[in-house]
């Protein structure tokens, strides 16, 4: 099976949001858990970049290493997914998360947390696939659908890239070429070990 | 140490450079021959802001300071800490102290009063400071399992009760960690308030650490209301209970008054501090029990044996009876009018 990465191509992104609306539409996500977000770096100075950011479903997740539960589990696909079941709101995943990408609903007093909420890749949960109780824990699952993640499907420029991490690769590497510069791919090096050689 | 001027100079410069840190980033518009701005050239590379600063951080509507940053490789350093250090020198420590214990009970065995007791009775703890002490105590090992839990749960329980038992009952002990360390702020506060005066250094103390601390049975060591042993453990539970509270409380309200770096610090030390914390309380529960004869007592009944006391804590023995003589006849010559 391939192995799904996203892939963020920084020189087109419009910060026109739209990835992040179609992510909280597609799953209901609750307010305040931002599964996805835009940051624009530089904003109105020269060399302005947004970049559309979100679970990169790392290699060696850092967040499943951390979780004191070990209620993580990844997927053939390399999709990283965990259990709400089993999650006790700790909060650590967030400390190890290179991208910021683990959401908490607050619950109760201080800064108490309820069972952390993520990018899922538009694969669901543990939950058997496209139920009910999947949809009401993680949201749709249209990797079972055969479908790719909702945020990448509509990006109007194709900034957002999502699927095997090997031709998206190539993708990029193409527009670099043809338009002569690049940013990189943002956040690769990091959740992924490698970078694209352009 | 001197500071010369080229010492102030080189501070002011590495502080100008940390202010303009922030502004770094930017990098300035590149114009192509026609004059035209270069996109190519100004271009924002991520390996090159991530070589100017830990994190990449930008602008976002989402009104949080979490949200605003893009990146933090430290995730993966932190991780490395929580998964491989911590695990290590947890470990050792914990283990290290137990074992080199385990070798002192086979090698020195318990120490006995060497006189025998004598069955006469001096008051050593009040009611009120043993309460405090228990209170300290039973929070610290509450704390201390329930925080174990957190570090080292998923290794130890995790196989033996199964990820929905584990799940739970950690749960449960994260919201015991959390409400329980009230109870041991306060406790600390009041041992600290009880006993600070007779933990202070005094020349007793030097006497004490040669004689071998009460470990050579042919030397006395001399020693006042708590020995030099008994008041480092006193300040190492200060400072540490210090730092653990200040760390934990950072932990509990997260995001309140600092950002994802110092979370990641705050979680560092608060780990750290309390396997070390847990290590030195393991020594000092030994010798309060096992350890020792006769030193239980004190805190279980608040009284001790008079040649225990003799032995360990001469000084302050001569302080409680002599007091006790001035109550006996201050009581007396009330009790009795003079004819
Ligand atoms: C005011 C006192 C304290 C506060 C507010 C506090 C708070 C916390 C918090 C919020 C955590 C994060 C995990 C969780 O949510 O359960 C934690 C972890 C931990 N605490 Fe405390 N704590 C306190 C005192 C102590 C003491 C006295 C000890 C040691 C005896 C201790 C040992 C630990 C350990 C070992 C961890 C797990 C570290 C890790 O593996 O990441 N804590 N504490
Ligand atoms: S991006 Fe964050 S949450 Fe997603 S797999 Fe990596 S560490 Fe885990
Ligand atoms: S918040 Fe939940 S998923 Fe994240 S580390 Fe803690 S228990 Fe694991």
């Amino acid at each position: 099976m391939a192995r799904v990465k996203f892939l963020c191509d920084a020189d087109r992104c419009i910060e026109c949001n739209a990835c992040v609306t179609a992510c909280k539409n597609e799953h209901e996500v609750p307010w305040g858990i931002n599964r996805r977000r835009v940051v624009t770096i530089n904003d109105g100075k020269p060399g302005e970049r947004s970049v559309s950011m979100a679970c990169m479903h790392c290699t060696d997740a850092p967040c499943a290493a951390v979780c004191p539960v070990s209620c993580f589990y990844t997927t053939a696909d390399g999709v990283v997914l965990h259990s709400k079941d089993l999650c006790i709101g700790c909060g650590y995943c967030f400390y190890a998360c290179p991208f910021g990408a683990p959401q908490y609903p607050k619950v109760g007093n201080f800064g108490s947390r309820g069972k952390m909420d993520k990018c899922t890749y538009c694969a669901g949960g543990p939950e058997a696939d496209s139920t009910p109780a999947e949809y009401a824990k993680y949201g749709a699952n249209r990797l079972a659908q055969g479908k790719l993640p909702i945020c990448a499907e509509m990006c109007s420029t194709k900034s957002l890239l999502a699927g095997d991490g090997a031709i998206i690769a190539e993708i990029y590497k193409e527009r670099v070429m043809k338009r002569g510069y690049g940013s990189g791919a943002w956040g690769w090096t990091t959740a992924y070990h490698e970078g694209i050689a352009v | 140490m001197t500071t010369s001027p080229s010492h102030i100079r080189s501070i002011i410069f590495a502080l100008a450079i940390l202010i303009a840190m922030p502004a770094m980033p930017v990098l300035a518009q590149q114009l192509g021959p026609d004059g035209a701005p270069n996109p190519t050239a100004s271009v924002v590379p991520e390996q090159k802001l991530l070589q100017q600063s830990p994190r990449i951080e930008g602008r976002i509507d989402i009104p949080s300071e979490r949200a605003r940053v893009l990146m933090q490789p430290a995730g993966r350093q932190w991780d490395h800490f929580h998964e491989i250090t911590l695990h290590w020198v947890g470990a050792i420590v914990i283990l290290g102290m137990i074992a080199l214990l385990g070798a002192a009970y086979l090698i020195i065995g318990r120490l006995r009063i060497s006189k025998g007791r004598c069955g006469h009775k001096v008051l050593r703890f009040s009611s009120f400071e043993r309460f405090s002490h228990w209170l300290t105590a039973a929070s610290f090992v509450v704390l201390g399992l329930t925080g174990l839990n957190i570090t080292f749960g998923k290794i130890v329980l995790l196989p033996i009760f199964g990820p929905e038992a584990f799940s739970s009952m950690s749960e449960a002990a994260k919201y015991v960690h959390n409400y329980v360390s009230a109870a041991f702020v306060i406790g600390l506060v009041l041992i600290v308030a009880l006993w600070i005066k007779d933990n202070l250094p005094r020349k007793a103390d030097i006497d004490w650490i040669k004689q071998g601390g009460g470990f050579i049975k042919s030397k006395h060591a001399p020693s006042g209301r708590f020995n030099a042993g008994e008041k480092l453990v006193f300040w190492f539970a200060l400072g540490a209970g210090a730092a653990v509270i200040i760390s934990g409380c950072l932990l509990i309200f997260p995001f309140y008054v600092t950002d994802i770096a110092g979370m990641q610090i705050a979680q560092v030390v608060h780990a750290v501090i309390a396997v070390l914390f847990i290590a030195v309380i393991i020594a000092h529960i030994y010798i309060g029990t096992l350890g020792m004869e006769g030193a239980f007592e004190a805190m279980a009944t608040g009284e001790v044996d008079l040649n225990w006391a003799k032995e360990h804590h001469d000084l302050w023995l001569e302080e409680q009876l002599a007091k006790e003589r001035l109550a006996a006849r201050s009581g007396q010559s009330s009790a009795v009018p003079a004819e």
